[in-house]
């Protein structure tokens, strides 16, 4: 499995906007390089990102070739109450890979 | 010390072939496909595509990218929507193109209320010195757009997949 790192807080203040960081890594192969041999190599990326706070979606971003390796994503929310952050990539062939956080809102 | 004659034929020979290899890689560079990258109308029919005909405004958005990116590879790339973030006046949409990579397409996010603050970073790739376009579509309908200028030293993607 993919190694992810999240870079989240884990208290916040009620109402408090939040800066969330997530980093998956994946080699986002492009489909537009040649190997040694001259022979494309195919394309190989990760197309979805979703962000769930206590299972709602709060962010989704969909990825192309021109995201680089290893993508990293930051965003904002808004801490509203104590739960899980479960970050949610998804590949070209739909198999997914994710990672949850704790937030504690007071 | 003089040399004989077989060794001086010997070090013409090497000499003739380093010339003949230097200019077939001089041929060979020559033959090298050019840098695909896709055309202002493939960009324009994307956003016809998402956004219809709506017109789209100057402001609002604003693109951060390193004024020179010394590895097209993975480019620092920042885009912020002027937006109260609430209910009822919020960001829904952002898209972003890059006009000179071979697939002008880099990212599109989706973000609402609950976001508190529309504020993305991610790294992406450029095929060559380029500007990144950013369009943010507001929940009212409206459309804001923002364009980042960055000179590449080592660009991203260098064969074109149709060759």
């Amino acid at each position: 499995m993919s190694t992810i790192r999240i870079a989240a807080p884990t208290i916040a203040n009620k109402g408090e906007v939040i800066e969330l960081k997530a980093m998956i890594q994946h080699e986002m192969e492009t489909g537009y390089r040649r190997d040694r041999f001259g022979k494309e190599i195919t394309r190989d990326i990760l197309k979805y990102f979703e962000c769930f706070y206590n299972g709602e979606s709060v962010f989704k971003a969909e990825f192309f070739a021109a995201i680089a390796a290893n993508p990293f994503l930051s965003f904002f929310t808004t801490a509203t109450e104590s739960g899980t952050l479960e970050f949610r990539w998804i590949d070209q062939n739909g198999v997914a890979s994710s990672q949850s956080v704790e937030l504690e809102v007071s | 010390m003089k040399k004989t004659a077989t060794e001086n034929s010997r070090y013409d020979l090497i000499d003739r072939r380093t010339l003949i290899k230097g200019s077939a890689a001089a041929v060979g560079l020559l033959l090298l496909p050019q840098v695909s990258h896709a055309l202002p109308e493939d960009v324009e029919a994307e956003i016809a595509e998402l956004f219809d005909t709506r017109e789209i405004q100057q402001g609002k958005v604003t693109v951060t990218v390193p004024p020179i990116s010394e590895n097209g590879y993975s480019v620092p790339f920042a885009v912020d929507v002027e937006s109260p973030m609430t209910e009822e006046d919020h960001v829904v949409r952002i898209v972003v193109f890059a006009e000179e990579n071979p697939q002008p397409n880099v990212a599109r996010f989706e973000l609402g209320p609950r976001a508190g603050k529309a504020s993305i970073k991610t790294r992406i790739r450029m095929g060559g010195t380029q500007r990144i376009r950013a369009i943010a579509e507001m929940n009212d309908g409206s459309l804001w757009t923002s364009y980042a200028f960055s000179i590449v030293t080592l660009a991203a993607c260098v064969f074109d997949p149709g060759t």
